[in-house]
């Protein structure tokens, strides 16, 4: 990419978790049976007329405030007009020059340097419903549950200029909404959906090159692999001087590859107009301030709090905070047990490792602050070694059980008796007797073998210290 | 301004219906004798007056976040010109 400059704009859909749809009274749910959670109103039927749930403007307020961006004074509602079957009304209400917020920030880190992502709005919006497609039938199916179901959409300058970047703006914003507690954020489950606008253009070139929009990814990996292509697909067309075309692509998660969408490129025309239904609504600096109030420790307050009070380093900081519940296991645990540098080296290294490599999110994590604590004690109080703490806790973290379970049903025990670990050093000198030779003629790396052939012996549990001098007392003994 | 044929064909396509011809030139011409009548409003002089979004001012309406009893499957579904399962059934989606 080198000949290259990449800029990337990112729009992402927000599902807020209010008991209640956008504007009527039904329930907002993931799932259920089809249709079950309708009503005239999400349905579109003449005549009903849609009211503004109180708590989605809060918690849009919420997200605003938490994003550095301007809540406006007024904003409206407007519909924006297109025909497709998951959209009972043949518009969704939205907003278009009066949105709830303009402006605000995201901090990203690239390349080992801060870096802050503009935010040019954040507008309130309803979801669509859903459609369901049979391979054979030769009809779709429509539910309408999630018809009206209040989304934020968040859109971001094109500020981004890699794959990496866009990732890390992602990753970003979620940890700043978990901490709000107004949206699961999950992209499986489709409560946060991102989609991107691309362009690259070669580094002599002043203006943006032709934008593609990609969609359909879901996950953050998928954001940054679509994008990884389609800048490698770009880049590779214009270097053989072919033209890109101005188009909406899909993401192919099985084929690793984007599609240029089937449907027919007709230009847009949403004809956009003040929603009749709905007034305007005015926010006033007392609302907002009382919603700042409320606003809980933010992930970048929170980091600076790690590194001033528990001495973790910015990175060890970072990379707790960006998952609101793994912070919060953090605190839980340094109030049981006040060696902050120690619980982050095993959180963010062997229970991080076990998750990653597991696809497992911290909040489904098995253990507990208090398991871990306990199995801190035991290595502390000598019953386990250092090493065999790792294999407890992965056992720890695959079951649930305790580290006090797992040690005896796996007779992990450490061995700290020096008796029986001298007898085993002796039994290790006798059957290596050319190594023993070897150390008492002055190889002292020698000694490290035998200390290893111990442990192999006992099967990781004898206590490695006392290993050690069990070794050298048993050369000394051979010492002519 | 005025309106002309192939806006009125572009309207119509918009909002999915067909028109005749004569359709076509009649409601051109209803059409212009409308934005003929909201001309006169560029008469007015709105130099000192700030746009107003809507009539009347009502203070916010809201409503609180509460669940209500939702239509029955069968009632969502009693105006549907075809159903399946609990579903809507329209004419297949093609993505």
């Amino acid at each position: 990419m080198s000949h290259y400059l990449t800029t990337i704009g990112l729009e992402i859909h927000l599902r807020l978790l209010t008991k209640t749809k956008a504007f009527c009274g039904c329930s907002n749910c993931f799932g259920g049976e089809p249709n079950t959670f309708v009503c005239p109103v999400c349905l579109g039927f003449p005549g009903s007329l849609p009211v503004l749930n109180s708590q989605y403007l809060r918690y849009a307020i919420k997200v605003a405030l938490a994003l550095s961006s301007n809540v406006s004074g007024m904003m409206k509602f407007d519909r924006k007009n297109y025909f497709y079957p998951d959209l009972p009304k043949n518009y969704q209400i939205s907003q278009y020059d009066m949105p709830l917020s303009l402006g605000g920030y995201v901090d990203i880190i690239s390349d080992n340097k801060p870096k802050r992502i503009a935010i040019t709005r954040v507008h309130m919006e309803e979801d669509a419903g859903k459609l369901v497609h049979n391979k054979r039938a030769l009809s779709s199916y429509v539910d309408f549950n999630r018809t009206g179901t209040p989304l934020l959409e968040i859109v971001s300058e094109p500020d981004i200029s890699s794959p990496e970047e866009a990732y890390r703006y992602l990753i970003a914003i979620k940890s700043i909404i978990e901490y709000l507690d107004v949206s699961d954020c999950n992209m499986e489950e489709g409560s946060l959906r991102c989609d991107a606008n691309i362009s690259i253009r070669p580094k002599s070139q002043k203006e943006l090159g032709v934008k593609v929009e990609l969609k359909n990814m879901n996950s953050f990996k998928g954001v940054r692999d679509a994008l990884i292509y389609e800048e490698k697909r770009q880049a590779k067309a214009l270097s053989a001087d072919e033209p890109i075309a101005q188009q909406t692509r899909l993401w192919n998660e099985e084929k690793q590859v984007s599609e240029p969408m089937r449907t027919k490129e007709e230009a847009h025309d949403y004809r956009y107009f003040p929603d009749p239904d709905l007034p305007t609504v005015s926010i006033d600096a007392t609302l907002i301030e009382e919603i700042s109030s409320e606003l809980p420790e933010m992930p970048e307050q929170k980091k600076e709090r790690f590194i001033r009070d528990c001495g973790l380093s910015k990175y060890d900081a970072s990379v707790l905070v960006s998952d609101k519940v793994m912070a919060c296991f953090f605190e839980c645990c340094i109030k049981l047990y006040p060696k902050p540098k120690m619980i982050v080296n095993w959180l963010t290294g062997d229970i991080l490792k076990y998750l990653n490599a597991n696809n497992i999110e911290f909040n489904s994590v098995k253990t507990t602050p208090q398991r871990l604590i306990s199995m801190f004690e035991l290595m502390d109080n000598k019953t386990i070694s250092g090493k065999m703490a790792k294999e407890v806790l992965h056992e720890m973290l695959a079951t649930g059980d305790s580290a006090d379970d797992i040690v005896k049903k796996k007779g992990l025990l450490q061995i700290s008796d020096k008796s029986v670990i001298e007898k085993l050093a002796d039994d290790i000198i006798n059957e290596n007797p050319k190594v023993a030779d070897d150390y008492l003629s002055g190889k002292t790396n020698a000694l490290g073998f035998l200390v290893g052939q111990l442990m192999k012996k006992s099967k990781g549990r004898a206590d490695p210290q006392l290993a050690n001098s069990a070794i050298k007392k048993g050369l000394g003994k051979k010492r002519p | 301004m005025t309106i002309k044929k192939d806006a009125i064909r572009y309207a119509a396509g918009l909002a999915r219906i067909s028109l005749t011809r004569q359709e076509e030139e009649l409601f051109a011409e209803q059409l212009n004798h409308i934005l003929a009548y909201m001309e006169q409003l560029n008469k007015l002089d709105t130099e000192n007056i700030e746009p107003m979004s809507r009539a009347g001012s009502t203070g916010n309406i809201l409503r609180e976040d509460m669940v209500k009893s939702p239509l029955s499957n069968d009632d969502a579904l009693k105006n549907a010109p075809e159903k399946e399962e609990g579903f809507f059934r329209v004419p297949k989606i093609i993505e």
